[in-house]
C-alpha cells in the first residue's frame, strides 16, 4: 500500500511541468528543495530526539560555498556542488564536537548561538561574502545534457532528483540498524547505553549526516535563487524548518516535506498580501504547538484510526 | 577467577557518602543478593558498577578485567546487563521493536545504515524466540507504555536477557508487583541459565534470599555482613537495622 | 589609559544589561527547566512601552513602571494560559516562547515602525561626570548601579528568604516540593514573573544606550544566551560573572577589532562549550 502510493505520487510529481505554469512549478521546486531541508533536520529531531535551532547554518555554508566558488572561482558544478556538501558536513562535524555535549535545552541553545556565529561571520566580513548585500547572480550549473538548467523545467527534474534521492537515501537510513538505534537513543539513551550502543557516536554521525543534507538543500537553493545572503543562515530559517518538521509531523520520513510544502506555499500567499508573514509564523508557531503536536501526519493518522507511533 | 570484583568502592555526592570501602566478588554462576535498608546505597553500588557513576575510589573488575574507567557502552559489550529500579524502557515502542533492539546491542551489524535490519533475519529470529520464551509472544505488537506494569518489569528482563550476558545486575526486579506478578518474575528468575552470574538488589526478603547462594548486606553505605544465605537470615545485626521496616 | 577606562566601564554597564536578562533567563530554567525564547521580546517591549510612555508624559520613572508592568503582566499571562499546558516538557515550552517571540517582533514592528529610537534619560542623569581625564556618562553608572542592587537583591532573595529556598526546593524535585506544600504552579507563575520583570526593566533601562529597533529582540536573546552558555543556565553568579565577561569582551571587541566584533564574543563560548559544557558556575 505505502509502495503503492509512493509510486502515485511519484508521478505526479513527474507530470507536474505539463500543468503548472512557470512560477507555480518554481514554487513546486521550492517547496522540494525544503523538503529535503526539513527531512534533514527531522533525522536530528524526530529520530534523535535532538532539537537543533541552528540548522540553517549547514544549508547556509553549503549555499555560500557554492555561491563563492561558482562566482570567484570557476562555475563548474563537478567541483562546486561536492564542495558544498563537504563543507556543510565539515561545519556540522565541527558544531557537533561542541553541541553533543549538551542535552535539551542546552542543546536547543548552543545551536542556536552556534548558527548565529556563522550568521555573524556571514553578515561581518563584507570582502568575502558582501556582508548584508550576499552574493548576488550566482549562475545556474552547467551539466551534460541536452537541457540547459537555466530554464525552469529542467531545473525542476534537476531537483526532484536529487529530492528522489534524498528521500530514498533518508528512507534508507531510518530503516537500518543504524536509524532504528536513533530511535532507542531518542526514546532512551541509558537504556541504550546500558545495551551497549555508543550513544554518542550514534549522535554525532546523525548530526553529520543530517549537515550533509542540509547541505544538499542549501546547493539547491542558491542555483534556485541564484543568491545567497546572511539570512540564509539566521535564526528565523533555523526556526522556519523546525515548524516544518513540526508541522508535518517529526519522527516520520515524509511529514516534514509536507511540513515544507505547507509553510512554503503559505508564505508566497501571504507574501502576496501582506508584510506580515512573520507574524503568520509566530501564530502558527503558538497553534501547532498547542493543538496539533503531532503535525498533520498525525492528525491523519488518528483520523484514520492508527493507535500509537 | 571472580565473575564481577569490587575493590574499596566509594562514592560521594556533595558531601553526602553513599558508599564507602565496599568490597565483595561473585563467583561466575553464582547468585548474590544485596540487601539494606533504603539509603544504603544499593543502587548507587549497581550504577557504580555500570559505569553510570565513576567512584570516588575504588577499583572494579569483571573476569579479571579492570573496568573501573571504561563507559557504561564498553562494559555492556564485556557481557554486563542490568535492569533498572524505575522500568527503562522505550514508552513508543513496541514491545517487539525494543527486543530487537536489544538483541542488536551487541550485533556487529548495529552500525550498518545503508541496509534496512530487515534484512538482518537473525535479529528478528532471536528477538522472537525470546520473546517466545519468556511467555511474551502474544505480547509483540503493543506498544510498551500500554502494557501492564507487570508486564513492563517482564520486557525489563528481557531486554537485560538479550544480549546473553555473563553478569547481570537485577535492581529490585519485582518492586510495585501484585503477589502474584512477584511469583511469576521470581520464576523467571529461577529459570535464569546458571552460566548467567547474578546480583540481585530485593527488598521482598523471602523472595530473595530463595533465590540466591550467598547474601551481602549493605547498611549506609558500608557492608555490614556476608554469607550464605541461612547464616543472615539469623544475623541479629541484620535483623536489627531492618527492626521496625515493614518488609512485605 | 582612558581609552581603556572607559571601554571598561562601558563593557561594565552593558554586562550589567546582560545580567539582568540572563538572570531572568536563569531563574526560569532553574525552576521550570525550560528556556523562554520570548525574553528577547520582554526586552524590546518593556524598551517601546517605555518610549510611548515617555513621549506622553516625559517622565521616565513612569515610563519605568509602565514598562515593567506591562511586561511582567504579559509573562504572568504566557505562563499562566499557555506553558502551563505542558509542563516539564522542555521542547513544546521552547517552541511556544520561540512563537511568541516571532509574534511579537513582528507586532513590534509593525506598531512602532521600523526606525531605531533612542529613549531620552532621565533629567538627572543626563549629565557627564568628569574623573580626572575621564569624563564619562553619569546614565552608565546608573546602569551599573541598577546591576548591582539587582543582583544583591536577588541573591538576598534565593539565598535568604522563604521564597528562594522554595524556588531551591522546586529545582531540586517538584514532586518533594509539592509534597511539602509548596504550591508550585504559584511559584512557577511568580518566578516567571520575575524573570519578564527583569527583562523589561532592561529593556527601558537599555532604552536610552543601546536602543530600540527592530531586531534588538533576536540580538539581546543571542547575546543573554551567550552568558548564559559561559557563566551556566540556572546559576545567578553565572548570570552576573558571564554578563560581565560579555559585556566588556563585546565592548572591546567592537572597540578594537571591529571586523571581528563576533568572534571576540563566540570565541570564549566555544572554548567554555568544549572544557565545561555546563557552564562556568552551572550544574550538571
Amino acid at each position: 500500500m505505502r509502495v503503492a502510493s509512493v509510486a502515485a505520487a511519484l508521478a505526479v510529481l513527474i507530470a507536474l511541468p505539463a500543468v503548472l505554469s512557470s512560477y507555480q512549478l518554481g514554487l513546486v521546486t521550492k517547496m522540494l528543495i525544503f523538503g529535503i531541508f526539513a527531512m534533514s533536520l527531522d533525522l536530528l529531531l524526530g529520530y534523535a530526539g535532538l532539537p537543533s535551532l541552528g540548522h540553517a547554518a549547514y544549508f547556509g555554508v553549503a549555499a555560500y560555498t557554492v555561491g563563492l566558488l561558482a562566482l570567484r572561482v570557476a562555475n563548474n558544478f563537478w567541483i562546486d556542488f561536492p564542495a558544498g556538501l563537504l563543507m556543510a558536513a565539515g561545519v556540522s562535524a565541527l558544531f557537533g564536537l561542541f553541541a553533543l555535549r549538551t542535552r535539551g535545552s542546552y542543546f536547543l541553545m548552543i545551536t542556536l548561538a552556534l548558527g548565529q556565529v556563522l550568521w555573524g561571520i556571514a553578515f561581518g566580513w563584507r570582502s568575502l561574502t558582501g556582508g548584508d548585500d550576499g552574493l548576488p547572480s550566482v549562475p545556474r550549473p552547467h551539466v551534460p545534457l541536452p537541457w540547459s538548467l537555466t530554464e525552469g523545467v529542467p531545473f525542476y527534474y534537476f531537483v526532484l532528483i536529487f529530492f528522489g534521492l534524498a528521500v530514498g537515501a533518508l528512507a534508507l537510513i531510518v530503516s537500518s540498524p543504524f536509524g532504528k538505534a536513533l530511535v532507542g537513543i531518542r526514546e532512551s539513551e541509558r537504556r541504550m547505553e546500558v545495551l551497549g550502543y555508543d550513544v554518542w557516536r550514534y549522535k554525532y554521525v546523525a548530526f553529520i549526516l543530517a549537515g550533509l543534507f542540509a547541505g544538499l538543500a542549501g546547493n539547491l537553493f542558491v542555483y534556485f535563487n541564484g543568491f545567497v545572503g546572511p539570512s540564509y543562515l539566521n535564526i528565523l530559517f533555523s526556526a522556519s524548518a523546525l515548524l516544518m518538521v513540526i508541522l508535518g509531523g517529526s519522527g516520520t520520513l515524509l511529514g516534514p516535506a509536507i511540513g515544507a510544502a505547507v509553510i512554503v506555499g503559505l508564505e508566497n500567499f501571504i507574501s502576496g498580501y501582506m508584510e506580515r508573514w512573520v507574524l503568520v509564523l509566530g501564530i502558527i508557531y503558538v497553534l501547532v504547538t498547542l493543538f496539533a503536536p503531532n503535525g498533520l501526519v498525525g492528525l491523519v493518522r488518528r483520523r484514520l484510526g492508527h493507535s500509537a507511533t | 577467577m571472580t565473575a564481577l570484583e569490587v575493590d574499596k568502592l566509594s562514592h560521594s555526592f556533595g558531601g553526602l557518602t553513599a558508599l564507602a570501602d565496599v568490597s565483595l566478588a561473585v563467583a561466575p554462576g553464582e547468585r548474590l543478593a544485596i540487601i539494606g535498608p533504603n539509603g544504603a546505597g544499593k543502587t548507587t553500588l549497581f550504577n557504580i558498577v555500570t559505569g553510570i557513576f565513576r567512584p570516588s575510589a575504588g577499583r572494579i573488575r569483571l573476569f579479571g578485567q579492570d573496568v573501573t574507567r571504561l563507559p557504561t557502552h564498553r562494559r555492556a559489550q564485556l557481557g554486563l546487563a542490568r535492569t533498572f529500579q524505575i522500568s527503562t524502557l522505550f514508552p513508543r515502542l513496541t514491545v517487539l521493536d525494543s527486543v530487537l533492539l536489544a538483541v542488536q546491542g551487541l550485533d556487529p551489524a548495529r552500525f550498518t545504515l545503508h541496509r534496512r535490519r530487515a534484512v538482518y533475519g537473525h535479529l528478528l529470529e532471536r528477538a522472537e524466540a525470546l520473546l517466545a520464551d519468556w511467555g511474551l509472544a502474544d505480547r509483540a505488537g503493543q506498544v510498551t507504555r500500554q502494557l501492564s506494569y507487570g508486564e513492563q518489569r517482564q520486557v525489563e528482563l528481557i531486554l537485560a536477557l538479550a544480549g546473553a550476558p555473563k553478569v547481570l545486575l537485577l535492581d529490585e526486579p519485582t518492586a510495585g508487583l501484585s503477589p502474584a506478578e512477584t511469583a511469576s518474575v521470581a520464576e523467571m528468575i529461577r529459570r535464569f541459565s546458571r552460566e548467567t552470574t547474578i546480583l540481585l538488589i530485593e527488598h521482598d526478603m523471602d523472595v530473595a534470599l530463595d533465590l540466591v547462594d550467598r547474601v551481602t548486606v549493605l547498611f549506609q553505605g558500608r557492608v555490614l555482613a556476608e554469607g550464605r544465605t541461612d547464616e543472615i537470615r539469623g544475623n541479629p545485626k541484620v535483623a536489627a537495622i531492618y527492626f521496625g521496616t515493614d518488609d512485605a | 589609559m582612558t581609552f581603556w577606562i572607559t571601554q571598561a566601564l562601558n563593557g561594565i554597564s552593558f554586562g550589567m544589561l546582560l545580567f539582568l536578562l540572563a538572570a531572568g533567563l536563569s531563574l526560569i530554567y532553574g525552576l521550570m527547566r525550560m528556556l523562554n525564547l520570548a525574553h528577547g521580546s520582554y526586552y524590546i517591549l518593556g524598551g517601546y512601552v517605555g518610549l510611548a510612555v515617555t513621549r506622553a508624559t516625559g517622565s521616565f520613572v513612569l515610563a519605568a513602571l509602565a514598562a515593567t508592568a506591562v511586561v511582567t503582566l504579559v509573562g504572568v499571562v504566557m505562563e499562566r494560559f499557555f506553558l502551563r499546558r505542558f509542563p516539564e516538557q522542555e521542547l513544546p515550552q521552547a517552541l511556544l516562547t520561540f512563537g511568541f517571540l516571532l509574534i511579537f517582533a513582528d507586532l513590534s514592528l509593525w506598531i512602532w515602525g521600523g526606525t531605531p529610537q533612542t529613549l531620552a534619560k532621565p533629567e538627572i542623569f543626563e549629565r557627564s561626570i568628569r574623573i580626572g581625564a575621564i569624563v564619562f556618562p553619569t546614565y552608565r553608572l546608573f546602569v551599573i548601579g541598577v546591576g548591582l542592587v539587582i543582583g544583591l537583591g536577588l541573591w538576598w532573595l534565593q539565598e535568604g528568604t522563604r521564597l528562594g529556598a522554595m524556588i531551591r526546593a522546586g529545582v531540586d524535585d517538584a514532586e518533594m516540593a509539592r509534597g511539602t506544600g509548596v504550591n508550585v504552579g504559584l511559584l512557577s507563575t511568580a518566578v516567571f514573573a520575575l524573570g519578564a520583570f527583569l527583562a523589561g526593566l532592561g529593556g527601558i533601562i537599555g532604552g536610552p544606550f543601546v536602543g530600540v529597533y527592530p531586531g534588538a529582540d533576536f540580538e539581546i536573546l543571542e547575546m543573554a544566551l551567550v552568558v548564559v552558555i559561559i557563566g551556566g543556565l540556572g546559576s545567578l553568579k553565572g548570570a552576573f560573572v558571564g554578563g560581565l565577561v560579555v559585556g566588556l569582551l563585546d565592548n572591546f571587541g567592537k572597540a578594537l577589532f571591529p571586523e571581528l566584533a563576533l568572534f571576540t564574543v563566540f570565541a570564549p563560548m566555544a572554548v567554555i562549550l568544549a572544557i565545561r559544557p555546563m557552564g562556568l558556575f552551572g550544574a550538571r
